[in-house]
């Protein structure tokens, strides 16, 4: 990168997942100086997640849905960088964002592997935020013990590595994204034992109106469904793990049919023998603590998680942050894709989207909307919890201080419930604890605002990623380091 | 078009382990059947690969003398040096 020119840049976009590479390309395409920041040391974001270039430089996608949309994105991406319009900076994570007199964002950054980073500090007059977000997660019995996994996370490492992190599986939680992930685990030849989802299909019923605006949604099932009977996966809907067994690691689960509200139903419990990964998904959060320390503003959306409010052009509710993806609301790589375009042409130049595109992403809103109705976090999901199920994994925290903090001393929400027992101190800052804490808390009040404050206060970090003492102490004697 | 798998070497605690370049420090150890590299600090618990993705910071890791790397964000490379509690 060229270190001569120390202008700003027009827009600054975090994130190269599927909203980001659209809005980068859509930025760049209309004349915009852009700058892109990514923590993944190339692009595609978790949905297009490959092997690294170096070893397999032109993947054919298999396992992977739009890949020819990637393609063309990629393809764009790689025009831009080449005439000079686009500065990518990969292994680059975002930790803060300051604003100057004019307005300006200061963003700045850190390696997000290693310790040397050469540009520490990048502005932008505009931002888009497009940073995604990592599986949910619901504390239950065992599921500290190794082997035990984020669901997107075995994706992930398949996609990455090309190999397994293990043999038999079992995947559990709620949401169509179980689906892929099971099948992408038999293609690279695992061993599924289970598929369990916590819904009942018929979930599904009262939506079909919703899903049936997005075809692809209805071929793409039938193909898992295709898919699953060749490997023999048992699906087993109103299904959940109940606990996860093992000493050193995960060996066993312990399944347990549910009623609606989430109840176990008294003798359906089973034991699944000779399991070595147990992989958890309970729907995505984003991950809005960048936005959120801008002052934008957050809602609750049908999935329970906290999200940015962002209008018809993808501006949030501060002026010139943008945003587009997960961060708007989970769902899926087509509608982020939708918002990264409209999110990168009005940051560039104000431009209005056009109407059919504006309609294809309230399609696909209505859709995930659905979605989430017909795949909630079961309402009774902490009857499962002994009291020394960990809460927190980080500092471990158990469910007996946690609910002693909240019926003895009043611990009703997140942010007092961090202060008497430290959940959400460790060092992912409460990414992974932050939504159980938050619905365990507001169990003790009646306050309707109590998780929305509790999610706000958890996605109020100091910083959006764990920083050594030295990088913080280093901040205010670095030169501002333009591009 | 995969290229034939390049292999590398990398040492485990200085014992010297051959796996295939363009993995994760993560999925190296997964391949070696190591699924905890490290302990907790209040109970001793043995921890690995969590989320995956560098979110949960489970999976920290001492790499070429530098501690707490996430193994699932650093890519594996020939001569790295990995040290961790392996019987964890
Ligand atoms: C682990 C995982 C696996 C998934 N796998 C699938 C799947 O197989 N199929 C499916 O349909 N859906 C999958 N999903 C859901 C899917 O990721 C989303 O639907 C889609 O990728 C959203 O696109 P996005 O551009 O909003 O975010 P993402 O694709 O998540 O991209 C966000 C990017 O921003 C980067 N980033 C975030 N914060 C910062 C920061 N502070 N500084 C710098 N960079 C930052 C991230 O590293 C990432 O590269 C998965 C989700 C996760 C978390
Ligand atoms: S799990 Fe609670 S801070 Fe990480
Ligand atoms: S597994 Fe979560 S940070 Fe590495």
């Amino acid at each position: 990168m060229s270190k001569e020119s120390t202008s700003p840049f027009d827009v600054a976009v975090i994130g190269a997942g599927p909203a980001g590479l659209a809005a980068a390309v859509a930025a760049a395409e209309r004349g915009a100086r852009v700058v892109v920041l990514d923590a993944a040391t190339q692009p595609g974001g978790q949905f297009w997640r490959h092997r690294p270039e170096s070893v397999e430089p032109d993947p054919e996608g298999h396992g992977h849905h739009g890949w020819k949309t990637y393609l063309d994105l990629r393809s764009r991406f790689d025009a831009a960088i080449s005439t000079g319009v686009l500065h990518y900076l990969p292994n680059t994570q975002v930790w803060m964002i300051e604003r100057e007199d004019a307005g300006r964002f200061v963003l700045r950054l850190t390696p997000a592997t290693g310790t040397t980073i050469e540009v520490p500090t990048v502005r932008a007059d505009k931002l888009v935020s497009c940073a995604g977000g990592y599986d949910r997660q619901l504390p239950l019995p065992g599921w500290e013990l190794p082997g035990v996994m984020a669901a997107g996370g075995i994706q992930a490492f398949i996609k990455a590595n090309g190999t397994l992190p293990g043999k038999r599986f079992v995947v559990a939680g709620t949401g169509p994204f179980l689906l892929p992930v099971a099948a992408n685990i038999a293609a690279a030849g695992g061993k599924v034992v289970a598929v369990c989802e916590s819904s009942s299909l018929t979930n599904w019923l009262p939506h079909m109106g919703a899903a049936s605006g997005v075809p692809g949604k209805a071929l793409e099932g039938a193909e898992y469904a295709a898919i699953f009977a060749k490997h023999r996966i048992r699906y087993r809907t109103r299904t959940v793990v109940t606990k996860v067994v093992g000493d050193s690691s995960a060996t066993a689960v312990q399944i347990a049919k549910v009623d609606a509200s989430g109840a176990i139903i008294p003798g359906s419990e089973r034991l699944l023998e000779d399991v070595d990964i147990v992989g958890f998904g309970w729907g995505f959060t984003p991950q809005i603590e960048l936005a959120v320390s801008l002052g934008a503003e957050t809602r609750i959306d049908a999935d329970g998680s906290l999200v940015c409010v962002a209008d018809e052009k993808q501006s949030s509710t501060v002026p010139g942050l943008f945003l587009a993806g997960e961060v708007t609301g989970v769902g899926g790589a087509v509608l982020a894709v939708a918002e990264g375009y409209v999110a990168g042409a009005s940051a560039a130049n104000g431009e209005q989207p056009k109407t059919s595109t504006a309609r294809q992403i309230q399609r696909h809103r209505r859709f995930a909307s659905a979605m989430h109705q017909a795949h909630p976090v079961p309402e009774k999901w902490d009857e499962l919890l002994t009291d020394d199920t960990l809460i927190c994994r980080c500092e471990e925290v158990s469910h007996a201080q946690v609910t002693e903090a909240r019926d003895v001393l009043g611990a009703t929400d997140a942010r007092t419930m961090k202060s008497f027992t430290r959940t959400g101190m460790g060092w992912c800052q409460g990414k992974v604890c932050g939504y159980a804490v938050s619905c365990l808390s507001a169990k003790g009040t009646t306050d309707e605002n109590a998780q929305h404050a509790s999610l706000t206060s958890v996605a109020k970090r100091p910083v959006a990623t764990p920083l050594t003492l030295g990088e913080i102490s280093t901040l205010d004697s670095r030169e501002p380091h333009n591009l | 078009m995969s290229n034939p798998p390049q292999r590398i070497t990398v040492n485990l605690n200085a014992t010297p382990v051959q796996a295939e370049a363009g993995q994760s420090v993560g999925a190296v150890l997964m391949g070696q059947g190591i699924k905890a590299w490290r302990t907790t600090r209040n109970e001793g618990k043995p921890r690995g690969l969590f989320c995956g993705i560098g979110a949960c910071y489970d999976c920290l890791i001492t790499i070429d003398g530098e501690p707490n790397q996430r193994a699932c964000m650093v890519q594996a490379s020939d001569s790295m040096n990995i040290e961790g509690d392996f019987s964890a």
